[in-house]
């Protein structure tokens, strides 16, 4: 027991010193830096579409690359690709298992994938006759949380059973596991160039991967409750959190450490989802209180808000080319609004 | 009256904020003077006391915030969803209607805020007494609860069965009226709790979280590979705050333009008017690209890339200069990195002889390190193993060819033909709000004059390109 006392008083030595460099690069904060910029406007958005047709609570949704059509997840045991411009039902994909907790679509548009209680990240081809299930990836031990494809040929999973992994789908098998958070992993997000991506847990903490070498290259802290919900910025050289304890943050990777902290008092639900404008400056965090605030990400200041579910805001995205934003809710219906 | 969990490290969190607001306005709803006038009301052969209209729901909610028909339809549907108001007639029917159908508010007993999560013991004992007072009375879904918790709880069964006859004996007791509302209440409990298969669970929290606690073990060997990864973090370079956050200032600045949902975007976002000519302006496939698309293109050299166009015109310029082979190398390395994994050996033979062969046809320029390093790699190909190449060829172009490429007469002629979509205005509709934006577009403030006349006039969504 000794010794494990030990390296326990080493390792957290070594955090304390880690904190002490940080704070010494730390030699302005976000509005000394934002000082100068316009405040964004009062930002009024409009429900321009209602997409209805799940039956059940809608736990994920994502955007296709051509920003038209989306697929969702719902637990009524069916995940629909919708045209959204339209709001026609373009495919339906029944699930083997109702329990969903995530979905993903391709970056090519042929893919589309699935997982959640069952512990498996189902694949299904969109582009054949009839829609097939291409691979099941089965070796989690915890629930499916998130996925994301990088191609058609490698998938990324976060888990409850704290890893993620990265997958062959044409093998069906793992081809890295990334071990290291101590808490289930509830998020993932892919950098904008593909080498790295960042997940975060139910310890608190956001990790940056490799994703060719499997090694976790950062961690950041600060949170006090699970992190539901990360995402890169545009540039990819900061990630922002959404957490349990009711705040978001920004990471900066290069200064490695929390640069702002996006909060407010009469805020006293947990962040479920978050999505960015194109430039960034928009943050669209999805709370329990069934609302979506929208953040000055360069003031720190709530500018607008998308009120209109019924329930839980449970996912949030906006597409490539930035021209709106969808919500989707536990009330069984996904908005978008400009 | 908040729910208030206790997270692991004892941080406390308001579980369903909602709540408190509904019950502030439950409580002013059942203020004796203000609030909504109670009546009794008939049910079959018994009178039950304060109850009132669906209508008179809508009607109070309507008075005390001044909304629409609509909002107060839903919601007051909302507190019948989380079991604040129940119907009388139809119980199993949990919906709001705006006629004469009786409603009645539950009691605080049986609120969310004091009960909840709703234990399994009480359920238990509430089907036991369904069960004991009509033989037959459980629904399908209810004798299949019944069952499950008999074998989940057995050990506890007598217990069940004892408190069920206790309760419905003192039940007896009772007036009539009184008997008949305290089972309407525990009904009306018990639907929002454990709702019937395939209606909506409202109060349904997702899956439990922390069960694999136990799977990473905090042992030595755990403690020795953070001793490791953080030696390696300490050790790395961390830039300055201030460097970090002028170029994310920079960045949001310079793409404000480009953020529809910002600055709005021209001819007119899809989502509003409904349109899709910017679709059809911004495809891949478009003759004349718009200026800011090529604007973007000089951002930085992964915009260029990014944008099928952009490479293509990027290639016509490099086939001038006589070095369009980089950039074909680094798309054979791109497909290489993200193709099929069976595909990898025969691909990356492919890229060595075109490009990195001695004497190949497209033989492209790598300082001698890396290639020696590549070439032992190629005995062993694998997705990765073109990168340090790619790499290099990848930096040479963003150096070199792009800042020449931006100066070129190629890029400025673009430039100077690529279109400014006109801004198409929506249909004018009397009771329609026009969308607010930071500012005007540029191209805005001279069109506007012309584009009223326009409007006014026609009713069609098209828009036109102003040169083509």
């Amino acid at each position: 027991m000794g010794e494990m006392e030990q390296m326990k008083k080493e390792a957290e030595a070594l955090k304390t010193q880690i904190e002490a460099a940080r704070k010494a690069v730390h030699d302005t904060d976000m509005a000394s830096a934002a000082a100068g910029v316009a405040p964004a406007p009062q930002v009024q958005l409009k429900t321009r579409k209602t997409l209805k047709g799940h039956l059940a609570k809608i736990y994920a949704m994502h955007w296709s690359t051509d920003n038209r059509l989306m697929v969702s997840a719902s637990q009524d045991g069916k995940l629909l690709i919708w045209d959204s411009h339209s709001g026609n039902k373009v495919n339906a994909v029944p699930l083997k298992s109702s329990w969903v907790m995530t979905c993903a679509y391709a970056p090519s548009g042929n893919l589309v994938a699935s997982g959640g209680l069952d512990n498996m990240c189902t694949v299904y081809n969109l582009k054949t006759p009839v829609i097939k299930t291409v691979k099941e990836l089965d070796a989690h031990t915890g629930y499916l949380s998130c996925a994301r494809f990088l191609s058609d040929t490698e998938i990324l999973t976060s888990s409850g059973d704290t890893t993620c992994a990265l997958w062959d789908l044409e093998t069906g098998k793992q081809k890295t596991v990334f071990l290291n958070h101590v808490g289930d992993c509830m998020c993932l997000s892919l950098s904008p160039d593909m080498n790295s991506f960042v997940s975060g847990a139910c310890d608190s903490l956001a990790k940056l991967w490799d994703v060719r070498d499997g090694q976790c290259k950062q961690t950041f802290q600060g949170h006090t409750s699970d992190i539901n919900a990360i995402s890169f910025i545009p540039s990819g050289n900061a990630i922002i959190t959404g957490s349990d304890d009711c705040t978001c943050k920004m990471y900066d990777i290069r200064a490695d450490q929390e640069v702002i902290c996006y909060q407010d008092a009469a805020l006293n639900s947990g962040v479920t989802s978050l999505a960015l404008s194109t430039s960034g400056r928009l943050i669209f965090a999805g709370y329990d209180d069934f609302n979506c605030n929208i953040w000055d990400s360069l003031k720190g200041e709530k500018v607008g808000v998308l009120s209109g579910h019924d329930n839980r805001v449970s996912c949030t995205g906006v597409p490539e080319d930035g021209m709106c934003v969808c919500t989707g809710s536990w009330d069984s219906f996904l908005k978008i609004w400009n | 009256m908040t729910i208030n969990t206790l997270s692991q490290d004892g941080v406390q969190r308001q579980q369903m904020p909602c709540l408190t607001k509904m019950e502030r306005m439950i409580i002013s709803m059942q203020d004796p003077d203000m609030g909504i006038k109670l009546r009794n009301q008939r049910l079959l052969i018994t009178v039950i006391p304060h109850a009132m209209t669906g209508v008179d729901i809508v009607e109070w909610l309507i008075k005390k915030f001044s909304i629409s028909d609509e909002e107060a339809l839903h919601v007051g549907q909302l507190f019948i969803k989380y079991g604040y108001i129940y119907p009388l007639k139809e119980p199993r029917n949990l919906i709001l209607k705006a006629d004469d159908s009786s409603y009645r508010f539950q009691t605080p007993y049986y609120w969310m805020s004091t009960r909840w999560p709703a234990s399994e013991l009480d359920y238990a004992i509430y089907l036991a007494k369904k069960n004991i007072r009509k033989q037959g009375e459980l629904i399908e879904y209810e004798k299949e609860c019944y069952n499950a918790l008999h074998k989940r709880i057995n050990h506890t069964w007598d217990f069940v069965v004892m408190q069920a006859r206790e309760q419905l004996r003192a039940s007896k007791q009772r007036r009539k009226a009184d008997r008949i509302v305290l089972e309407c209440q525990e009904q009306a409990y018990w639907l929002v709790n454990r709702p019937p298969p395939g209606t909506q669970d409202s109060i349904d929290h997702g899956p439990e979280r922390r069960t694999m606690n136990t799977r990473v073990q905090l042992n030595a060997e755990f403690y020795k590979k953070e001793i490791e990864h953080n030696r390696i973090s300490l050790a790395r370079n961390r830039v300055k705050s201030s460097i970090c956050l002028e170029s994310y200032v920079k960045y949001c600045e310079q793409y404000q333009p480009h953020d529809p949902i910002m600055q709005g975007c021209l001819p007119s976002n899809p989502w509003i008017t409904d349109d899709i000519m910017f679709w059809n302006m911004t495809s891949e496939t478009v003759a004349l690209p718009t200026k800011l698309r090529v604007e973007r293109w000089s951002f930085c050299f992964m915009e260029l890339l990014n944008d099928p166009m952009g490479r293509k015109e990027f290639l016509t310029y490099l086939e001038k200069e006589f070095s369009a082979e980089n950039l074909c190398f680094w798309q054979a390395c791109e497909d290489v990195r993200h193709g099929e994994t069976a595909k990898i050996p025969e691909k990356v033979d492919e890229v060595y002889k075109q490009f990195l062969a001695p004497g190949a046809s497209r033989w492209v320029n790598i300082d001698s390190k890396t290639m020696e390093k590549t070439l032992e790699g190629l005995k062993r190909p694998h997705r990765f193993v073109l990168d340090d190449a790619q790499m290099h060829i990848y930096f040479l172009m963003k150096k070199d060819s792009y800042p020449r490429y931006l100066k070129s007469e190629l890029y400025k002629n673009l430039l100077a033909r690529a279109i400014v979509p006109q801004e198409t205005k929506k249909s004018v509709f009397p009771f329609m709000r026009r969308q607010r934006h930071s500012s005007p577009s540029p191209a805005l403030a001279t069109q506007t004059a012309e584009d009223d006349g326009k409007a006014k006039n026609s009713n069609s969504n098209s828009g036109t390109a102003s040169r083509l």
